[in-house]
């Protein structure tokens, strides 16, 4: 956009005593890190953010509970040419089309992230989470089932039984996008897990998987916020739902609601910060990434929330709960207990469906 | 010869008129000025520029720079392939949009056309790199994805090389370009918007109809008391009006959800059991409800002083004249508050068509409207031209019943409270 | 109708009663589920609905917790500021370019007075998500997206049209007349404006503004677009408040947000009455 009309419409709004919007001081970095909000920031504030800025106090830290609509508004930064945003917290899944499409920094691992405190270097300790070269994974997170203890006659056990009516009765709660659901739909029918997207890529695998759908879609609620599917369970209007395990954990140890976890074919994803290209501070965000990526720090986050830590160093250093005391390893998607049966959605599969298979999902709700 | 009037300077008196005619009209214009030049700006040019994305294409043309021109002289009635020299342009757009990240945007935009052309294009971006002094391009790029050997790969490419392209527009009625070249409707499981439209139409219908039947009644009371008595009853039309928005629509999830106000008092009357519940909210029951409150004021006020200026001697002549009650209100005063039916019912209905807090936070999967598909591909799916072209004709809507509501009522005519 | 005539009918009277329970039925609907919400927000359990000592009325089942959570949570405190602060600066701009603007469509060689008044009209007819999806992308472009100045102009831009329409309508029979005599009595035009069009045009001002005020202060469309999380608003707030997590905090918001409403509606009522004594139509 031309300059002077932007300069223009400034100078005029400071002119008319505007100047609200918080003059940043000289002397210090307002560094602006963008992310869920609730529960999941204020374990990044805790672990990353309050001891960063203790070791660094010419840097503030900004938060900014935008990622929900991160994809939209960095991508209009972006296109705009003014990105205001220094970090970005983003699921791995959207951050893989934004570095293809050059929105982001790519991230020399080895470089710029630290190693573990043995000196395995980054790319290693990361291993198979590098799943895109602008991607710092920090968490493994899973969207598994919680159900009510008291409301079920029988505790299902496995992803069957989300399909199954007559044995687990009761209104369900999935989330409104096709993305694992359709997955999980396969597999309750009882297609290969191995071979669920080989299916699904054929007309027929992708009817066989609503078709599936279909049998429980009267007794389905569908959720689009990630505190919707506790909130459902706790007031009885659903008996089991699909939920990101850590607000299931809240509501059961936390809130001390009569849930349980049924981690059968947990479906990980995982999520982690991201570098805009042509970030204000580039130099202090690069910083803020380095420090809170390391083994220490994501072990630490831990401690207030149940994600999985992304390095396979910080996973023996998992500990206690801060507040309630409880050994958090069993609570991790990660565990491999809990991780038995679990998949990671084939993002490649889901960047060349996903506009489809939406209008389809959308279509076959509004029938 | 006549004599020219003149003033007391000498000017001929008509020149006079006429300056101080065109002066007061500038002083009249400049006073407009300040508000229409702010419209213009932050209002009516952002909306231009994001019409603009309803049919820019120009994404194709500039990262194909090279292969759009060529692929203009290929036949795809021929049936066949284009030839090497159109895959070496491609291969050198590639290695070109994989060096300024424009590629895989590319790859992005026609995926919307077609499925799997986001991976074809990365996959291909990713090993065209390599591709150096080849014998035949055309063989490898073939060898990267044997896609590129698909005729109607190629037949989208050439069908989206221009810089406007009408397929949002398409997409947004839910139609498509087939392999063939035919403007078809989509399959059937695909259909979404045509439906959401007619929804969002028929609902806006239905609640206008509410507000009519509710409203009317109230007016004609409001109109035919006497003032004092009037003006207090109307601060209650007024108090719903002056009401946030997000006050009215929480006030209704609490009426109407499972374990809300209603069906609490439906249990205790025992009327239903509490194991039957009824689901009032999340279905297009709860947007109808909800929005048929949120919208009754304004269809209560235009009527009420419609009614206001109908002389209750009318009425009284009528019933003098022999005719029932019953016959003067069907005969005499209904048509006279005609005019107020109309201006309150489009005024409802531009409100209800364009409406997207409402049917988001109490619709549910069957009582969305447009809106909210419009603001789901803004925000999440990315697909902004296919929200635009959605903006574009909701928009267009609006306007003709805008355009109608100016000829019945005339805008500057418009009144509030 | 006011009053049944002795001479009436048993049938006319079955029916006058009639209309009477059906009017009294919808003003029951208008306002009841507002009323309704009042009570709610004492709610001691972290529900939506009466709880059965709520009925009882026992003093145990009510509470001042959502009130107590509202005054201590530093979200909601951002949130009333930036309304406050985002609704009164958009109110400045909109009145000020809206009276200038009235002022000038109400001379009657105004040219293409329909068009224009059309035009200044729109952000009110243009449905929310189109202005709110136009106003995201170009205020991206030049750097006002999650900005204050954004979001004021933004909201200016939508409040304008209600104060050109409450100006203009006290101008409406405005007679110019008087405006000429007293310039033929010498008085200058400034003179004369604010000797007589101001005072003649100020409850019209004042109630655009508060119009202006409460449309800022009500919109949530938009905002949630043009603004970022450091702009939240009270109706943002609520709204995924709703989404996310609904707690009776909404409904001690909304309490109070109707007990704003009812202190603007008596003052824009008070400004109505005195603009009609002022202009000499007297209530008939």
């Amino acid at each position: 956009m031309n300059k002077p009309l932007q300069q223009t419409l400034l100078a005029t709004l400071v002119a008319a005593g505007l100047a609200t919007s918080g003059v940043a001081s000289a002397a210090k970095t307002d560094l602006v890190v963008v992310s869920w909000g609730g529960a999941y920031t204020a374990s990044q504030q805790k672990a990353y953010s309050n001891p960063f800025m203790k070791a660094n106090p010419d840097i503030n830290i900004v938060n900014d509970d935008s990622s929900a609509q991160g994809l939209a508004k960095l991508r209009a930064q972006s296109e705009a040419g003014n990105v205001t945003w220094d970090v970005v917290d983003l699921i791995a899944s959207d951050t893989i089309t934004l570095c293809d499409e050059g929105l982001l920094e790519e991230i020399n691992f080895d470089k710029d992230i630290a190693p573990a405190p043995d000196g395995t270097p980054a790319t290693k300790d990361f291993g198979s989470m590098i799943v895109s070269p602008c991607f710092v994974p920090l968490i493994v997170y899973s969207t598994t089932f919680g159900y009510r203890t008291d409301l079920l006659k029988k505790a299902p056990t496995s992803i069957k039984d989300v399909f199954d009516l007559k044995n687990f009765p009761g209104k369900r709660a999935l989330q409104k996008v096709p993305t694992y659901n359709l997955e999980w739909a396969l597999i309750a029918d009882g297609v290969d897990p191995a071979k669920v997207y080989d299916v699904l890529d054929t007309p027929e695998g992708v009817d066989r998987a609503f078709k599936k759908l279909d049998t429980i879609k009267d007794q389905t609620v569908w959720w689009t916020q990630g505190a919707q599917p506790p909130q459902l369970l706790a007031d009885g209007e659903v008996v089991m739902a699909s939920a990101f395990n850590g607000r299931l954990f809240n509501a059961i140890a936390k809130e001390k609601q009569p849930i349980a976890m049924m981690w059968d074919w947990e479906a990980l994803d995982l999520d982690g910060f991201v570098l805009p290209k042509g970030a204000p501070h580039r130099a202090a965000a690069l910083k803020y990434i380095r420090f809170a990526s390391d083994t220490q720090r994501l072990a630490d986050q831990a401690k207030y929330i149940s994600y999985g830590p992304a390095r396979a160093s910080s996973a023996p250093l998992v500990g206690k709960h801060a507040e309630l005391g409880i050994d958090m390893k069993p609570h991790m998607p990660t565990n491999p207990i809990n991780a038995k049966h679990s998949f990671i959605t084939n993002y490649s599969w889901w960047a060349d469906h996903k506009d489809e298979l939406s209008a389809r999902f959308e279509a076959w709700l509004a029938k | 010869m006549t004599q020219v009037l003149t003033t007391a300077d000498g000017v001929p008196l008509k020149t006079s008129l006429h300056r101080t005619l065109r002066r007061r009209k500038i002083t009249a214009l400049l006073l407009v000025a300040p508000l229409f030049v702010f419209i213009l700006i932050t209002f009516l040019f952002p909306i231009a520029d994001m019409l603009v994305r309803s049919f820019d294409n120009s994404l194709v043309p500039n990262v194909l720079h090279r292969t759009v021109p060529l692929l203009a002289k290929w036949d795809e009635k021929s049936g066949q392939l284009p030839g090497e020299k159109v895959f070496a342009a491609l291969a050198q757009d590639f290695k070109e949009g994989q060096k300024n990240f424009t590629i895989n945007r590319l790859g992005k935009r026609l995926n919307y056309e077609k499925s799997g052309m986001s991976s074809l294009f990365r996959k291909t971006a990713r090993k065209v790199k390599r591709l150096k002094e080849v014998p035949s391009y055309k063989q490898a790029l073939l060898k990267i994805d044997k896609k590129w050997g698909r005729h109607d790969v190629w037949f989208l490419l050439k069908l989206q090389s221009g810089s406007v392209t009408p397929t949002y527009f398409y997409a947004a009625v839910d139609a498509h370009i087939d392999d063939t070249g035919k403007l078809t409707m989509k399959p059937e499981k695909q259909q979404i918007y045509l439906n959401l439209f007619v929804r969002t139409l028929m609902l806006s219908l239905l609640i206008t109809v509410i507000t009519i039947i509710l409203g009317y009644p109230v007016a004609y009371l409001l109109a035919t008391l006497p003032t004092k008595k009037s003006n207090l009853l109307i601060i209650l039309v007024l108090l719903p009006f002056w009401t946030s928005l997000l006050v009215r629509t929480s006030a209704w999830i609490a009426l109407l959800q499972r374990e809300g106000v209603i069906n609490d008092l439906l249990v205790w009357m025992n009327i239903i059991s509490t194991d039957n519940r009824l689901q009032m909210i999340h279905n297009q029951i709860g947007t109808v409800v909800a929005m048929s409150h949120v919208l009754l004021p304004f269809m209560v006020l235009p009527l009420f002083s419609v009614m206001k200026t109908i002389p209750p001697s009318y009425m009284r002549a009528a019933q003098s004249m022999g005719a029932t009650p019953y016959l003067a209100f069907a005969r005499i005063y209904f048509p006279n508050t005609i005019p107020g039916i109309g201006a309150g019912s489009i005024l409802v209905f531009i409100l209800a068509i364009g409406y997207y807090i409402t049917p988001a936070l109490v619709g549910g999967t069957q009582g969305t409207f447009i809106s909210n598909f419009i603001a789901y591909h803004i925000s999440n799916s990315l697909n902004w031209g296919l929200g635009a072209a959605l903006g574009a004709i909701l928009l267009a809507i609006v306007l003709v019943l805008y355009v109608i509501y100016d000829k019945m009522v005339g805008i500057n005519n418009m009144k509030l409270g | 109708m006011a009053a049944l005539p002795p001479y009436a009918s048993p049938l006319d009277k079955i029916w006058h009663y009639t209309f009477l329970l059906i009017c009294g039925l919808v003003f029951f609907f208008l306002i009841f589920p507002i009323i309704v919400i009042i009570p709610l927000s004492f709610n001691a359990s972290p529900y939506f609905n009466f709880t059965a000592k709520m009925l009882a009325l026992d003093p145990d089942g009510y509470s001042l917790r959502w009130y107590q959570d509202f005054f201590t949570n530093s979200n909601w405190h951002s949130a009333v500021r930036n309304s406050f602060v985002i609704a009164f600066f958009s109110t400045l701009i909109s009145t000020f370019l809206g009276t200038l603007a009235a002022l000038g469509l109400s001379r009657e060689e105004f040219p293409f007075r329909t068009t224009i008044t059309g035009i200044l009209i729109s952000p009110m007819i243009v449905p929310l998500i189109i202005s709110a999806a136009g106003m995201f992308f170009f205020y991206s472009r030049i750097g006002l997206q999650g900005t204050f100045p954004g979001v004021i102009l933004a909201h200016a831009a939508l409040a304008t049209p209600f104060v050109v329409i409450t100006v203009t309508a006290t101008l409406v029979g405005f007679d110019n007349s008087l405006l000429r005599a007293a310039a033929s009595l010498g008085a200058s035009p400034t003179r004369s404006f604010f000797q007589i069009t101001v005072p003649i045009i100020t409850p019209g001002v004042i109630s655009g503004a508060l119009f202006a005020f409460i449309t800022s202060y009500d919109e949530v469309v938009v905002i949630m677009f043009v603004g970022s999380v450091e702009q939240r608003t009270i109706p943002w707030q609520m709204f995924s408040g709703i989404r996310e997590q609904i707690s009776p905090t909404i409904l001690a918001v909304a309490t109070m947000l109707i007990i704003f409403s009812i202190m603007l509606l008596s003052l824009i009522e008070l400004l109505r009455r005195r603009n009609e004594r002022l202009r000499g139509i007297t209530p008939s």
